[in-house]
């Protein structure tokens, strides 16, 4: 676990609770009250999802909600940004997938 | 429906929900992260007394006093639009549109993106991302990071860090370019590095610093500057070494990096890779400002506070009747300015709505005093020259807006 349990001005985290999810099929455990994109980078995943044409990958950029990098789809909803989502209970987290062009395969095919 | 809707439960939303809600306003305060506190949740530093601000601790008594106040903090709560019909402003919200007489737009303030080739791989993120992910959320962002860009603001997380036991490998600076600018370039670096002395990656350079302000004596350090950089707490600050590409597969593996003259042009051939798992980018803060331009807020071009900012009086109104602003958004200044910020607009808005005690005149008064005072007792500056900047904002606010202000008979404050 990648977690700072021990902070010599913060202090100890001791009392905190555990919940399930899911992320791309595997099941994690999140603290409860943490946001997802926490809750991966503490299990060792820092990939969220990739780029919907290029296909390379994504993670979190500036961790407040402002940038969007973070989008993943969670329990079936899309483009939700992990930085501001707290994990739930046997939540499932999809990472953002890569998409088809269907505009520029027009302009392709002439 | 509340009378005033407060727009960010940083430390400027905060106090200003605070000081309407003391002079009898009902107030809801709305804020997109998971709790209430904004930036002030991540900052960790002693003061020069010793004491240690902690930002977790204020944000704490922040909520406190607002909740015993009955303010209604909503969290997890994304403003996308505001705008005036009639007399009360819709916010419009994720949770559907509040409205209110007053609104105090305390939205802070953003990272200023400085683009690097590889930028986007996993790993990379803005240093405030590394603040928050340590201090608030207790989460290691890697084992070995290399900070791009040296600044105020990179220092201050690079101590908390460093607090926190991630080790940071080194400082470097971004490569040079139209976009990166003076922050590429290392005796521009240099000189804002002196202007806030204690800050300076050495006693030497601390001693000197009064002595580096000249010229000649500048650009003869950062000829002189060693490759190895000189240490800030233990990390070197490299300025004569730029990022010139992020590399990784799946994530980040390490920065190529190569030597620059001192105006920060690359030396062709001294490229190396140093190894890392993350980097983080520090291009300093810009005020968060969209949803006062969505309203119609106009602006003005002010460097010294960061750049666009709402139009605003020293009391914190803007042009528009019932539209405040306090914080970051107004200039980029510390947490404390902000706070004190506040206050002044929440007393404004009890002011405009008549809620009218024997004090608010002299509450008013005092508001406007702590923010100068906090100003002139501050360690450091995000930019040496604010109190210019304040002044430019007061000026156009006085020639441009203060004589139209019909609505309330506008009190000097002197």
């Amino acid at each position: 676990m990648n977690r700072i349990l021990d902070h010599p001005i913060l202090g100890k985290i001791t009392d905190r609770k555990t919940i399930p999810f899911q992320y791309d099929g595997t099941t994690y455990e999140a603290y409860k009250h943490e946001t997802i994109a926490a809750a991966l980078l503490a299990n060792g995943v820092r990939k969220l999802r990739v780029h919907e044409e290029s296909g390379t990958p994504r993670g979190i950029y500036c961790n407040i909600g402002h940038c969007m990098e973070c989008r993943v789809t969670v329990n079936g909803q899309a483009n939700v940004r992990a930085c501001l989502t707290v994990v739930e209970n046997d939540m499932v987290v999809e990472s953002g997938k890569q998409l088809p062009n269907i505009v520029k395969r027009m302009v392709e095919q002439g | 429906m509340s009378d005033v809707i407060v727009i960010g439960a940083g430390p400027a939303g905060l106090a200003g929900a605070i000081a309407s809600a003391s002079n009898g306003l009902s107030v809801t305060v709305l804020d997109e992260f998971i709790k209430p506190g904004g930036r002030l949740l991540g900052q960790l530093h002693q003061e020069p007394s010793g004491e240690w601000w902690n930002g977790m601790k204020e944000s704490e008594r922040l909520f406190l006093e607002a909740n015993n106040l009955s303010v209604d903090i909503r969290c997890g709560v994304s403003v996308y639009n505001l705008e005036k019909d009639e007399n009360l402003w819709n916010v419009h919200t994720n949770i559907g549109t509040l409205t209110a007489r007053y609104v105090l737009v305390a939205t802070g303030a953003a990272e200023y993106p400085v683009p690097v080739p590889g930028w986007t791989l996993p790993g990379v993120m803005s240093i405030g991302a590394a603040q928050v992910m340590t201090n608030v959320h207790r989460v290691q962002v890697g084992k070995k990071g290399i900070i791009i860009g040296a600044n105020i603001l990179s220092f201050a997380i690079l101590n908390e860090l460093q607090l926190a036991g991630i080790n940071v490998d080194r400082i470097i600076l971004p490569e040079k370019n139209s976009i990166s600018g003076k922050a590429g370039e290392p005796e521009e670096v240099l000189k804002t590095l002196l202007h806030a002395a204690h800050l300076a990656p050495s006693p030497l350079m601390r001693f000197g610093s009064h002595f580096m302000k000249n010229n000649w004596l500048r650009k003869m350090a950062i000829h002189f500057y060693p490759k190895s950089g000189m240490k800030v707490n233990g990390t070197p600050l490299q300025l004569r070494i730029a990022a010139v590409e992020i590399v990784g597969k799946e994530q980040v593996e390490g920065v190529k990096v190569a030597n620059t003259d001192a105006a920060g042009q690359v030396i062709p051939g001294t490229e190396v890779l140093y190894e890392a798992d993350f980097v983080c980018i520090a291009g300093g803060l810009y005020p968060l400002a969209e949803l006062a331009a969505v309203a119609g807020c106009p602006f003005e071009y002010i460097p010294e506070l960061g750049g666009h900012v709402p139009c605003h009086s020293e009391t914190m109104e803007t042009p528009l009747g019932g539209l405040f602003v306090a914080g970051n958004i107004t200039g980029i200044e510390s947490g404390k300015i902000s706070m004190a910020q506040g206050t002044i607009a929440g007393i404004a808005i009890a002011n405009h709505a008549g809620k009218v005690s024997s004090t608010i005149d002299q509450q008013l008064q005092q508001a406007v005093q702590q923010v100068r005072s906090v100003r002139e007792q501050a360690t450091i500056q995000f930019n040496p020259e604010i109190d210019k900047g304040r002044s430019k904002m007061k000026e156009i606010w006085e020639t441009k807006f203060a004589p139209l202000d019909k609505e309330y008979s506008h009190k000097k404050i002197v």
